[in-house]
């Protein structure tokens, strides 16, 4: 039983100048798998997600979602595909209120943002899409903030709710819970952990808890090398990660 | 995990429309007596100035207000930061000009015409500079509005160079409104432009496209993390702001039945820029009363030095971006700001 | 004919050399404070005017061009603290509209104060007299514009490649945030920064009056040359302020010769493709992509 890998990558490389930031990277993510990404500051995790999105280019390698090659697309492309991803820095509409940050997205989604005439009444389908989605996430009550007003951990969610109203068919976290206070942070495990279940999911954390929670399998970078992968258990035994996470006592 | 459920969302129709025309803080009625003013004043002056021989300024006004209301979607909705926008309006105005010489005298057909052709204009320089940001656009922008200038300026031939495009004929208005030496058949004819334009613009601002380009403005990258074709909605706008741009420009040759090089002038662009600035960005209004309080300010100040105008005009921009972000429209915004701070200070809040 | 196009070449030296000397001022504080600012070419202009201005009554050209270079920085200063700062924050139209204004403002003035016309710097009697070299006889303005410019180019070269400054200089133009996470005091070298930029901007207004003569419209008229060299040669990047000053002199001044008539079309269609081709400049001082 050999399914389509949902992403499927081989080979991804990238370099600047003397300083390689992703080398021979193969990943293969089954619909629905949940994935975790981790490595010491620098391995070149984020530098990993910009060259699946397509902010970045690599020097060579090959990207296929649900078998189709993607690594020519535009990153607005690759999302019309159905790869979503959530930012580390705040990469949301600071001057909207909450709702509409989604809305907007369900307006891309179902193709209808480019008319210029007519005021749709589409808009308002969106909206109650976006309140649904909102709702269900536990921050329904903020939809009419404005996105500058709202406490991190809530902005964070926000993050997850936008990526999520895209239906994608995969998505990368990257560092969803990173700078939450713990006070709030309980909120965002929780909304990992119902997550669609068809959708194929990559995390990258720093937060162990959090990874082995949710990963099924996880793969280690370092210094944009894959240096292994497997599971939680097999990995926190690795006598290897542990060397590189020196010092660290949570595995 | 209990979300508690939230109040109803608010009227989805209204809350967007409002949120982006930023009439939002005022109840109905009165945004609607607000939206009237501009227009029952251009009414209104059309029978006041008929008599004094002020017309004309009014229609130069008018045609500045067009001018600027383009900009105002490139630059205030879009975010598209350019200092070469007079080269549509100028390029408008040859156009217009040279088909009243060499095509037919009709102003509409030499009007239509001018818009396209500036809309092209726009779409191919567009789809060349639209992938660059920042400084290296504006650049690009500059380039290509003194590239227009110096061609302009040398091929005497096509345009008059310095001396301008002379020997415009432009007949009747459907055949029977004749140009005037009074320009009431200018005042109208820019009247009902600028309206239509106005009506145009707005429905696209408040549509779909124009919150997208909102977004765009705010953050270009993460509309483009959503799926959208961030450049293509770019171009779109540009190449309709150009084609406004170019519909001021003939209508400021038919007006004035002549076009001079200053059409495609750097400080052209400035002077619009400056226009829209003070009166307000992502308003659509703003190019209103920036254009009238620019051309009052000009004229009576030009009248003292022109070096006393000078001044006040760098007062005026320096002033406007360092305490009135939102423009003169924003006076409201501001205002009531200040009266809550000092409300608050003295313990009524 | 090599003569004539070793003249050509001196020519264009020389008036990239003035070039230069204005703009790398405004290279580095728009690199490093990320300001675009218009209003440079003022500073040139008052350093013409004061160069102008002291020559004519008497005053020892070098001290002229001292003072010159002195007040200009000292206006920076004050420029800096009140209207450069609030402008870090706001976007990029904000700051060009805001130096525009500043330069309708100072041009204003400087008409009230000077008049309209062009307002001449009285050169020393070797400078104004041609020498002697080697092929034929050249302008000795013009050598002289050769040999200060060089030494400020090495000069700064010096400072910015091998000095503790211009190490911190450097490192706050890739990156301002990392800088002040370093413990540097980014906002003093800002000022000094900026203070120094606009003192050679009203040397290079004084030493090239006799190419760019001080007049009331001379910041506007100049303000595209400064930033095309600026932004050709990479925001914050020394080394290619100098080369684009050199190819836009050169250019400029080839064109004048042979293309008269579409000598500034071209030039204008030059920086257009380039910028298309390369919209980081010829030598971004950024390393990393």
């Amino acid at each position: 039983m050999t399914t389509t890998p949902a992403l499927s990558i081989r080979g991804l490389n990238k370099s600047f100048g003397a300083i390689v930031v992703a080398q021979s990277i193969d990943v293969d993510l089954k619909p629905g798998a949940r994935v975790g990404l981790i490595g010491p500051n620098g391995a070149g995790k984020t530098t990993f997600v910009n060259l699946l999105t397509g902010f970045l280019t690599p020097d060579s390698g090959t990207i296929a979602l649900d078998g189709e090659r993607i690594e020519a697309l535009a990153p607005e492309m690759r999302v019309k595909r159905g790869l979503a991803r959530t930012h580390q820095i705040k990469a949301l509409l600071r001057g909207f209120n909450v709702r509409d940050n989604v809305a907007v997205a369900i307006a891309e989604r179902r193709n209808f943002a480019w008319r210029m005439m007519r005021y749709t009444p589409q808009w308002r389908e969106c909206l109650e899409e976006s309140q649904t989605l909102l709702d269900d996430m536990g921050i329904g009550v903020v939809a009419d903030r404005i996105v500058r007003e709202l406490p991190y951990g809530q902005q964070r969610l926000l993050e997850i709710a936008i990526a999520l109203s895209l239906k994608p068919r995969v998505l990368l976290l990257d560092e969803p819970a990173a700078g939450v206070p713990s006070t709030e942070a309980h909120h965002i495990h929780d909304v990992l952990s119902r997550l669609p279940k068809d959708i194929a999911i990559l995390i990258i954390e720093h937060d162990m808890d959090v990874i082995f929670r949710f990963a099924e399998e996880i793969i280690v970078l370092v210094q944009g090398k894959v240096l292994t992968r497997g599971e939680p258990a097999a990995i926190a035994a690795d006598p290897e990660v542990r060397a590189v996470y020196l010092g660290r006592t949570v595995i | 995990m209990t979300p508690a459920k939230p109040s109803t969302p608010a009227k989805p129709s209204i809350a967007p429309a409002v949120a982006a025309s930023g009439t939002g803080h005022y109840p109905l009625p009165i945004a609607l007596a607000g939206h009237a003013l501009p227009w029952l004043a251009i009414i209104a002056f059309f029978f006041f100035a008929s008599g004094g021989g002020y017309l004309s300024f009014g229609t130069t006004i008018m045609i500045w207000i067009l001018f600027a209301m383009s900009l105002d979607l490139v630059l205030g909705y879009a975010g598209i930061v350019t200092l070469g926008h007079a080269a549509y309006f100028g390029f408008g105005a040859y156009v217009a000009g040279l088909c009243s010489i060499y095509l037919t005298s009709d102003p509409l057909i030499g009007h239509a015409i001018a818009i396209v052709a500036a809309a092209v204009l726009g779409l191919v320089t567009g789809a060349l500079i639209l992938h660059t940001t920042g400084v290296t656009f504006l650049m690009l922008s500059l380039a290509i509005i003194s590239m227009m200038f110096e061609f302009a300026n040398k091929a005497k031939d096509i345009t008059g160079g310095d001396d301008g495009l002379q020997g415009m004929k432009v007949g009747p208005i459907f055949g029977t409104f004749e140009f005037n030496l009074f320009g009431t058949t200018a005042y109208v004819y820019t009247a009902v432009v600028l309206f239509l334009w106005f009506l145009i613009a707005w429905r696209l601002v408040h549509s779909p496209f124009g919150r997208s380009l909102d977004g765009i403005r705010q953050n270009a990258r993460r509309m483009r993390a959503i799926g959208t074709p961030v450049w293509w909605r770019l171009l779109a706008v540009y190449t309709i702001s150009a084609g406004i741009a170019g519909s001021a420009g003939a209508l400021s040759a038919h007006s004035t039945r002549f076009v001079g090089l200053d059409v495609l002038s750097l400080l052209t662009s400035g002077i619009v820029t400056v226009m829209l600035i003070l009166g307000g960005t992502r308003k659509l209004y703003g190019a209103f009363v920036g254009a009238v309080v620019y051309s009052v300010v000009q004229d009576s100040t030009a009248k003292i030095s022109p070096n006393f105008w000078e001044f006040i005009v760098g007062g005026m921009l320096i002033l406007t971006v360092l305490f009135l972000e939102g423009g003169l429209m924003d006076i409201g915004r501001v205002v009531r700001n200040f009266i809550a701070k000092i409300a608050k200070r003295s313990g009524v809040a | 004919m090599l003569s004539f196009a070793a003249t050509i070449l001196l020519d264009g030296i020389s008036y990239g050399m003035v070039l230069f000397i204005i703009s790398v001022g405004l290279t580095i504080t728009m690199g490093l404070m990320r300001v675009a600012n218009l209003a440079h070419g003022s500073f040139a202009m008052i350093g013409g005017y004061i160069a102008g201005y002291m020559t004519q009554r008497g005053y020892d050209f070098y001290f002229a061009l001292l003072i010159a270079a002195l007040i200009p920085g000292i206006l920076g200063a004050f420029a800096e603290v009140t209207v450069i700062r609030p402008l870090y924050r706001k976007g990029e139209l904000s700051q060009v509209l805001l130096t525009i204004g500043v330069v309708f403002v100072v041009t204003a003035a400087v008409t009230e104060i000077f008049g309209a016309f062009p307002y001449p710097v009285k050169f020393p009697d070797y400078m104004t007299r041609p020498i002697d070299i080697w092929f034929r006889t050249y302008p000795g303005y013009r050598l002289f514009l050769i040999a200060i410019g060089s030494v400020i180019a090495l000069v700064l070269w010096y400072i910015i490649d091998h000095s503790l400054y211009g190490a911190r200089l450097r490192a706050a133009v890739d990156n301002s945030r990392m800088a002040q996470a370093v413990g540097m005091n980014v906002n003093v070298l800002f000022t000094g920064t900026f203070v120094v930029g606009c003192a050679l901007a009203g040397l290079g207004g004084a030493v090239g009056a006799g190419i760019l003569s001080p007049e009331p419209s001379y910041a506007l008229k100049y303000v595209v040359l400064f930033l095309i060299i600026v932004i050709v040669g990479g925001e914050g990047s020394f080394k290619g302020s100098f080369v684009a000053a050199m190819a836009l002199g050169i250019i400029d001044t080839v064109g004048k010769y042979f293309f008269t008539e579409v000598a500034a079309y071209l030039l204008y269609a030059a920086v257009f493709v380039l910028l298309l081709w390369r919209p980081q400049g010829l030598l971004p001082p950024k390393s990393v992509a």
